[in-house]
């Protein structure tokens, strides 16, 4: 009996956390979006606000175009991370490797409105980066490198960068060298030895650090507004302008409700296409 | 051992030396290997015998030396294009493949085509005892599976040498002794050179045609297993090859190898050694438990060139290997000596008087280090 | 079905006010919603001496009030001060205000015609929601060397300034570019389907603008940032932003736009769940004291609505307004009538658009 009790008090923090922070406000979101404003202080249930998703091209168009950057940057996130991931955990030794792993943490020493602000500062057209062109002489005036979709792709790569190497890193140092070492001495070149063996062996660590990463870029709001300036058309930012601007809440719970369930599609398939289930993602990455 | 044709040879090591940073791994080794035997390198953890395998594997460069296979240095040779291959000491077979993958991998990488290598793996499955278990899971096979699959991983693609670093060395005592009988047919089927390191000197003894015996980077000594056990060459080879009683005396008299030695304890020993031995020199006395001869009144010892007397401390039953432990001289020394299977002395209990000899022949004496 | 709405994001937000509310029982409070600048330390400072009455200020601008305000069904805080123009519509719609007791204020610290206008302004259902504070306008900022030629919203897209402008994707970029193509939108608020078409011209004129825009702002300080830089040499932006930068550097300032300035009045309010109201009048007829109003202009870069605070401002301020605003200037200002419900979703759908582009 008491062992039960004891059972229901460990399980109450993770029923709360679950009920309070993630069941409750989504139902709430559920229900504020099936709302139609009809006039003032009218409301009718009904359908309206995700039609409108549909209907309109500006939201569906600005959604796919943030789904795709979002699949870019963790691409590129991916492309970068995995070197660097496997160089801590399999070349580095003792101080280098701290070092790296350090330096991959440091960004996150600082808000997110201050790293943003640091691109700002090398990428804009009086910044760090321009100027030292013109200074070497390989530009004859000043380059303006924000307010691009290449500014922004440098803003969440570095900002998911972490959330990449983690969980790679963690994969590949439980990948015993001699794994490794078989594939070379059984005639293998370092390409098929990464295709064949680190790769396969890697790759609940490179789905768990792609939906992470993918989910963070998807859910970004200050990195593509500030670094994208005025082509940025980030989802979230539609979010905020219905929530904040437009005080058309009914509308923002609904694109908030798309975005859950059509990222959790993009997920779903990209598991299915590279044949891993989530379970045993998670379970091992 | 200096090869007279090189090409004689399937694998051999000139000189070879590692060290790393000031520690030498491996020390100025000698090596050579005919074709189609079974050598293994038997020493305790730390002697470098793995960083040994590892350079011939070609994981490691070596500091100097040269390593020739089939007569050719294979020092610039990269370890995917040696013609060595490594059953390792966790085996490390690819866990995301099956079994008849595992064995295809080193066949893709080389480009044969398809239908070749679904053929010449499952050839090497029937080989190796394993018929049809290519679709199998790595983790759906047993411990005894894995090391054949391992083998076979490794065989499929005929190399002039197979290195095994210890691959027993995880299962359990039974299916260990089986797998020694195991890898002896199997190398004997296939005819390839069989190079295995390992720290326990049963697998080696029972295995190899010839064995090595390391120490601190060195081979102490090269020989058939008979050698090493009846004709150690250094105390080190005495102490670690098979069992031994170990006193540690002076010489007091020489004569051409035939010693007279006083033990610590002091008791008198005569035994042999290198000629070189002479008056005053410290020596360690090796004796085999099972060169000891047990008799209940001293003439059944009579012709021994060393007899004492003692009591009986305690039996240690072990089958085969069943043991006596008997107390005698004035320190009460504890002397290990193995029970004869006649039966003679089965009724042996704590306490009881017993005689014991053994000749000097059979007493081996080496210059205390 | 009519039903009023009440969210758990309400609940949580209540409570958690409710929380704060018990733990700072002891001091009396006035927990201000209001923009930067306009609740300066000093004038807090003074405050809390004279009255004993703990000043908790959140700053804040004309959306976020009122998402904030909505969010608790107008609880949190004690006063607000939003534009004069979102207050009767946002009232009609989400029901956040509170009327204002008027005699409780002291109507003779006030400009009597700004007193007037904006009671009539904030007026909903026969209540009176809300009296004048801080006003000011919005026009252009010119770096007068670089971009002589703006002069009007318009000019923004000449090809002189390709690629060095900046506005915002907010309201009052339409409704300027709407005066300055010669257009009336305030007199089109009443007439939906004219402001929709009126909108659609805007709509296109900015589309067709767009490729001069380096970048659009979202925040005063990072506009201030781009024009000091020099990497925007004209953009359209609140008055005290151009005499900011004017002090820096002489050649850059607020220019008065041809088709006038748009003007516009922030006011005090009272959240429908104010917690404090005599603290809130005791705020609203200290910091109309003509001193205290020129110490706000000096901190927030306008004027006041208090009567004889001019005479304590600052000559500099005095200075910069009468180079940015001549007399005819003054008249020309286009002043924000209330802003009708519904507009907003006309307006959004077209900046929508806009930023899509």
């Amino acid at each position: 009996m008491s062992r039960r009790l004891g059972f229901y008090l460990l399980l109450a923090p993770l029923v709360v956390w679950l009920g309070a922070l993630l069941i409750i406000p989504h139902i709430e979101l559920l229900l504020t979006s099936l709302q139609v404003k009809v006039k003032p202080r009218v409301y009718e249930f009904g359908f309206g606000n995700y039609a409108a998703f549909f209907t309109e091209p500006l939201y569906w168009n600005t959604f796919a175009r943030t789904a795709l950057m979002s699949i870019a940057a963790t691409a590129l996130t991916l492309i970068v991370g995995f070197p660097i991931s496997y160089y801590i955990a399999k070349l580095a030794r003792g101080r280098s490797r701290a070092i790296l792993f350090v330096l991959c943490l440091l960004p996150f020493w600082v808000s997110e409105l201050v790293r943003t602000f640091g691109w700002m500062i090398l990428l804009r057209e009086t910044g760090v980066v321009s100027n030292t062109l013109q200074w070497l002489g390989l530009s004859s005036g000043p380059i303006e490198f924000l307010y691009n979709d290449a500014a922004i792709m440098v803003g969440l790569v570095y900002t998911s960068m972490l959330f990449m190497v983690v969980p790679l890193v963690t994969t590949l140092e439980s990948l015993d060298d001699s794994y490794i070492e078989a594939g070379y001495d059984l005639g293998g070149n370092g390409f098929a030895v990464m295709r064949e063996i680190v790769i396969p062996h890697a790759m609940p660590g490179i789905v768990t650090g792609c939906i992470v990463v993918f989910m963070l870029s998807l859910g970004n709001y200050l990195t593509p507004i500030l670094l994208g300036g005025k082509d940025s058309l980030w989802f979230t930012e539609q979010i905020y302008a219905q929530f904040i601007t437009r005080f058309n809440w009914e509308q923002g719970s609904a694109f908030g409700f798309l975005l859950l369930v059509l990222s959790s599609l993009i997920v779903w398939a990209g598991l299915k296409l590279t044949g891993q289930t989530l379970g045993q993602t998670v379970g091992r990455g | 051992m200096t090869p007279e044709s090189p090409v004689a040879y399937d694998l051999e090591c000139r000189s070879l030396t590692k060290s790393f940073d000031d520690f030498v791994a491996v020390q100025s080794i000698d090596l050579a290997i005919p074709a189609g035997s079974f050598f293994s390198i038997l020493g305790p953890s730390g002697c470098g015998k793995t960083t040994l395998l590892r350079m011939m594997a070609g994981f490691v460069r070596p500091t100097s030396g040269d390593i020739l296979i089939k007569g050719r240095s294979v020092l610039d040779v990269p370890p995917n294009k040696r013609p060595v291959n490594m059953v390792f000491q966790h085996l490390a077979l690819f866990p995301m493949m099956s079994v008849a993958e595992n064995i295809g991998y080193g066949l893709r990488r080389r480009g044969v085509p398809r239908e070749d290598i679904a053929r010449r793996v499952e050839e090497a499955l029937v080989r190796v005892g394993l018929p049809g278990s290519g679709g199998k899971r790595i983790s759906q096979i047993s411990g005894g599976q894995k090391q054949r699959v391992a083998i076979a991983r490794c065989l499929v693609l005929d190399p002039d040498v197979l290195l095994l670093d210890e691959p027993l060395g995880a299962l359990d005592l039974k299916l260990r002794e089986h797998m020694k009988v195991e890898l002896k047919k199997l190398q004997h089927e296939f005819g390839t050179t069989f190079v295995y390191i390992t720290h326990d000197q049963s697998e080696a003894l029972v295995m190899s045609d010839r064995v090595a015996v390391m120490n601190a980077g060195r081979f102490e000594q090269v020989g058939t297993a008979q050698d090493l056990y009846y004709r150690p060459a250094t105390a080190f080879v005495a102490a670690f090859v098979g069992e031994s009683n170990k006193w540690r005396g002076k010489v007091e008299t020489a004569d051409a190898g035939r010693l007279t030695v006083l033990t610590e304890d002091g008791v008198r020993i005569a035994g042999s050694g290198e000629a070189a031995l002479a008056a005053g020199a410290t020596v360690d006395v090796f004796v085999r438990p099972e060169a000891v001869a047990l008799s209940r009144d001293a003439a059944g010892i009579a012709s021994m060139a060393n007899r004492m007397d003692g009591a009986v401390a305690s039996v240690l039953f072990n089958g085969a290997a069943s043991r006596v432990l008997i107390k005698a001289g004035a320190a009460q020394a504890e002397i290990d000596v193995a029970l004869p299977q006649t039966g003679e002395f089965n009724d042996l209990a704590p306490g009881q008087p017993i005689h014991f000899g053994w000749s000097d022949a059979q007493t081996t004496c080496f210059r205390a280090g | 079905m009519k039903r009023t709405r009440s969210s758990f994001l309400a609940t949580v937000t209540a409570a958690s006010a409710l929380l704060i509310a018990l733990g700072g029982a002891q001091a009396e409070e006035l927990r201000l919603l209001t923009w930067g600048g306009y609740a300066p330390d000093d004038v807090v400072a003074m405050f809390e001496e004279e009255t004993g009455i703990d000043v908790q200020v959140t700053l804040s601008n004309n959306e976020e009030m009122i998402a904030k305000l909505r969010a608790t069904d107008g609880g949190g805080f004690d006063l607000a001060q939003p534009s004069q123009d979102r207050i009767a519509g946002a009232q009609e719609e989400y029901g956040i205000y509170k009327p204002m007791d008027v005699s409780k204020i002291n109507g003779d610290l006030f400009i009597a015609s700004m007193l007037e206008g904006t009671k009539k302004n904030t007026a909903y259902d026969g209540e009176v929601y809300g009296v004048p504070h801080v006003w000011g306008t919005s026009g252009l900022v010119v770096d007068t060397k670089k971009a002589p030629e703006v002069k009007d919203y318009v000019d923004l897209c000449s090809d002189a300034v390709a690629g060095k402008v900046s506005y915002r994707l907010k309201r009052p970029t339409l409704i300027g570019f709407a005066f300055s193509m010669g257009m009336d939108p305030f007199a089109a608020y009443g007439d939906t389907a004219a402001y929709q078409t009126m909108m659609e011209k805007v709509g296109e004129k900015l589309i067709e603008c767009k490729p001069n825009v380096k970048a659009y702002w979202t925040g005063g300080d990072a506009l201030i940032n781009l024009l000091r830089s020099g990497e925007v040499v004209a953009a359209m932006a609140w008055d005290t932003g151009g005499w900011k930068l004017n002090e820096e550097n002489p050649d850059i300032t607020f220019v008065a736009p041809a088709s006038g300035a748009l003007g516009w009045i922030d006011t005090f309010v009272l959240p429908a769940k104010t917690q404090n109201e005599e603290a809130a009048y005791k705020w609203i007829n200290f910091v109309m004291q003509p001193e205290i109003a020129a110490k706000i202009t000096a901190s927030a870069g306008n004027f006041t609505a208090s009567k004889g605070a001019d005479a304590f401002a600052e000559e500099a301020l005095k200075t910069r307004f009468q180079g940015s605003f001549p007399q005819e200037a003054i008249d020309n200002i286009k002043w924000y009538p209330p802003v009708p419900a519904g507009l907003e979703d006309i307006e959004g759908k077209i900046l929508d658009r806009v930023q899509a582009s």
